[in-house]
């Protein structure tokens, strides 16, 4: 019941802080100079279209990009709240939210593998580099894992690509091969998807795999030495006993409060590597929008994410409850 | 016995400082890690002396030259260093131009010669290089890239934005998280909740469209470098919540320890017990954080550059450098351009393991 009342306090907290940010965000966006108009106007203009004054400021009213930004920020807010309507997007001449539902699915898949992959390589690895630490394979894994760190992910993309073709003959670039995208994704053809899938999965997870097998090495390696596995050992508990049941779960707590960024980047998924690799997931419409000045969609999906996180923290946060009795202990007294 | 006697003294007289140093030293891979990031920055000190060209130099017949072999024998003679002229020939299966060494050219390589003028940290007038070849003729060592420009002189001079820009961001951003992470867990209560919420709306913001948004917003006629400089400032202004939660966390530990209760007895002012009382019983693990923020900002200066935001050519760092080789076609025909690529793994693994050494040093249990 603590928990539930809890549960909700946080939530409440949750809607000011949400309506900060995307205060916050929407003043961000139209920062740079200029706006949708001037930036659309100029695209034409370098392709050879003419626009008179007249047209340019016709064009600003009618998208209401001539009234100061926070009545512009006002307006969305209100559509959002009262109708569900999160704008209209310049460049795709669509809803916004028609625009992120489009590749939401493709990116959750890849977020969720690439997620999926990070933890099921990282941490394996971080436990083994614990209970064999400055073994071989300890530091064949520290090195692998820095190198992965010190690399930017771009390059990284870039240079697998390279070697998938000279290997295999085949460039893999993008997910989807010509014939995908004209019959769509069947059975016959999920094979090849999958290894088209390989890269991007790797790319984007080496990223976070590092990380996670740095933390849970050294969380490790700090149970290891506390006085309750001493105890453990010298009652004659199985060493698989001591490290999955006793030093994992003590030392998984900060891989699990890490997971509240998660549920943010599962949404928009990597951008960068996005755009080297011609994935098309949402993280290369944010950069597009964001360049093109496209406000209402670069909006929406900052604001999404931000909501994301915000229950991302909250998810991360009961997670550590159901973990860690200090914590859990904690919040009764408090509440 | 008397030295022994000696060493034990000195180990239980010796500072929390002199400890951390010993221990240090005794961490090979930390060790060696100073010692590059030593030679990393005293290059790019010296960078304007050591790097054959400068940043505007460039020659539309040397385009795409690959790496010059330095030869000694030639002939079957020994004349010293020298590298060939180069003669070009169009490739007529690819229709691409091949560099080939011309052997009737031989430019000798010279030390301490006169090139351009520099100036050196910025004031000094200079225009002695370390190394140069005879008039009419090039030495790149790691070769050019597609405007005739020496790879080797531009990442030299490069390193001197890479490995200064990021140290003082991290720096920005350290001063910051104590500050105010130490203000929210000494003081507690109402300005506790208000930092708290700060922190939670800007570590919740996305790092991407910051850089544009900033990097557009800031008028485009002051100079390159500094440009960069003042993105770096406020990317540090966002980047201190991690650090400022840590040491608030710590200062709620410790805010109730006795010492910090004499202190408050004593009549020592709020600053003074936070700055010479609390800081210093954590602030080795501060350090160790410094060490691993600096190479995220080295990372985070390459994924700019390759958004086309912060520095743009002809200045230089390695992360435009790197932007370059951003298509498959660049790594298969000129692979040699990753080059810096190294250059960034390098530093960015030298800080990582100075990083580890310092945090075993800082552990008064191991």
């Amino acid at each position: 019941m603590n928990m539930l009342k809890y549960i909700v306090k946080r939530i409440a907290l949750m809607i000011p802080t949400v309506l900060i940010i995307s205060f916050v965000v929407f003043f961000i966006i139209q920062l740079p100079p200029g706006d949708y108009v001037t930036s659309y106007v100029a695209r034409m203009s370098a392709e050879g279209e003419f626009f008179t004054q007249e047209m340019i400021e016709q064009m600003r009213d009618e998208y209401g990009l001539d009234r100061p930004w926070y009545v512009q920020y006002f307006h969305w807010m209100k559509g959002i709240i009262t109708k569900g309507d999160f704008g209209y997007s310049f460049t795709y001449l669509r809803p916004v939210w028609s625009v992120i539902m489009d590749r939401l699915g493709l990116t959750i898949a890849v977020s969720l593998i690439t997620m999926l992959f990070t933890y099921l390589v990282s941490i394996p690895i971080g436990i083994y580099s614990a209970s064999h630490q400055y073994s071989v394979g300890d530091y064949l894994f520290t090195f692998v894992g820095f190198l992965g760190m010190a690399t930017p992910n771009f390059l990284l993309a870039i240079i697998l690509m390279y070697l998938s073709y000279v290997w295999t003959g085949t460039p893999y670039i993008g997910l989807f091969t010509q014939e995908m995208m004209q019959n769509g994704l069947h059975l016959y053809n999920f094979g090849e998807f999958l290894k088209r899938l390989a890269i991007p999965v790797i790319v984007i997870g080496t990223a976070g795999t590092c990380g996670v097998i740095r933390t849970v090495r050294a969380q490790m390696l700090d149970e290891q030495s506390k006085q309750y596995t001493l105890t453990a050992r010298s009652k004659g508990v199985s060493e698989k006993t001591i490290t999955y049941k006793y030093c994992l779960r003590a030392a998984i707590n900060p891989v699990v409060s890490g997971l509240s960024n998660s549920l943010s980047s599962i949404f928009t998924g990597s951008t960068i590597s996005a755009i080297v690799m011609n994935l098309s997931i949402q993280g290369p419409v944010l950069y597009e929008s964001l360049k093109n000045q496209d406000m209402y969609l670069a909006g929406t999906i900052l604001l999404v994410q931000a909501v994301l996180v915000v229950i991302g923290t909250l998810i991360s946060d009961i997670a550590l409850a159901w973990l860690d009795p200090h914590i859990r202990f904690e919040q009764r007294k408090a509440a | 016995m008397g030295k022994k006697n000696k060493t034990s003294e000195s180990y239980y007289q010796a500072s929390q400082w002199t400890l951390m140093g010993r221990k240090l030293v005794k961490h090979k891979l930390a060790k060696f890690s100073i010692i590059l990031l030593a030679i990393l920055y005293c290059i790019a000190l010296f960078g304007n002396f050591l790097a054959p060209s400068d940043l505007v130099a460039y020659n539309s017949k040397t385009k795409n030259c690959p790496p010059m072999r330095v030869r000694w024998m030639h002939e079957g003679r020994f004349i010293g260093p020298y590298v060939y002229g180069l003669k070009t020939e169009r490739n007529m299966e690819t229709f691409s131009i091949d560099y080939r060494e011309d052997t009737e050219k031989v430019y000798k390589v010279h030390f301490f010669v006169h090139g351009t003028p520099y100036k050196f940290l910025g004031f000094i007038p200079g225009d002695l290089h370390l190394f140069g070849v005879d008039e009419g003729g090039g030495i790149f060592l790691f070769g050019t890239d597609s405007m005739g420009r020496d790879l080797f002189s531009r990442m030299i001079l490069g390193s001197q934005v890479s490995l200064t820009i990021p140290f003082a961001g991290a720096l920005i951003s350290f001063v910051l998280g104590i500050l105010i992470g130490s203000l929210s867990g000494y003081f507690g209560g109402v300005v506790d909740v208000i930092i708290q919420r700060i922190i939670e709306v800007i570590s919740s913001f996305p790092s991407i469209p910051l850089w544009m948004a900033l990097s557009a917003a800031i008028p485009s006629d002051i100079p390159v470098v500094r440009m960069y400089f003042y993105i770096t400032v406020i990317i540090s202004f966002i980047s201190w919540t991690k650090l400022a939660r840590i040491v608030r966390g710590k200062f709620v530990s410790l805010r109730n320890e006795d010492f910090v209760m004499a202190a408050k007895l004593a009549g020592v002012s709020d600053f003074q017990i936070i700055l010479r009382h609390m800081v210093p019983g954590f602030l080795s693990y501060l350090i160790v954080d410094l060490t691993l923020a600096i190479p995220g900002m080295i990372i985070g200066e390459t994924s700019m550059s390759f958004l086309g935001l912060g520095i743009r050519s002809p200045a230089t760092s390695w992360g435009v450098l790197l932007q370059e080789t951003q298509d498959v076609t660049s790594i298969a025909l000129y692979p040699w351009r990753l080059i810096p690529l190294a250059a960034v793994i390098i530093t960015v693994l030298a800080f990582n393991f100075l990083g580890d050494g310092l945090r075993d040093a800082a552990d008064p249990y191991k």
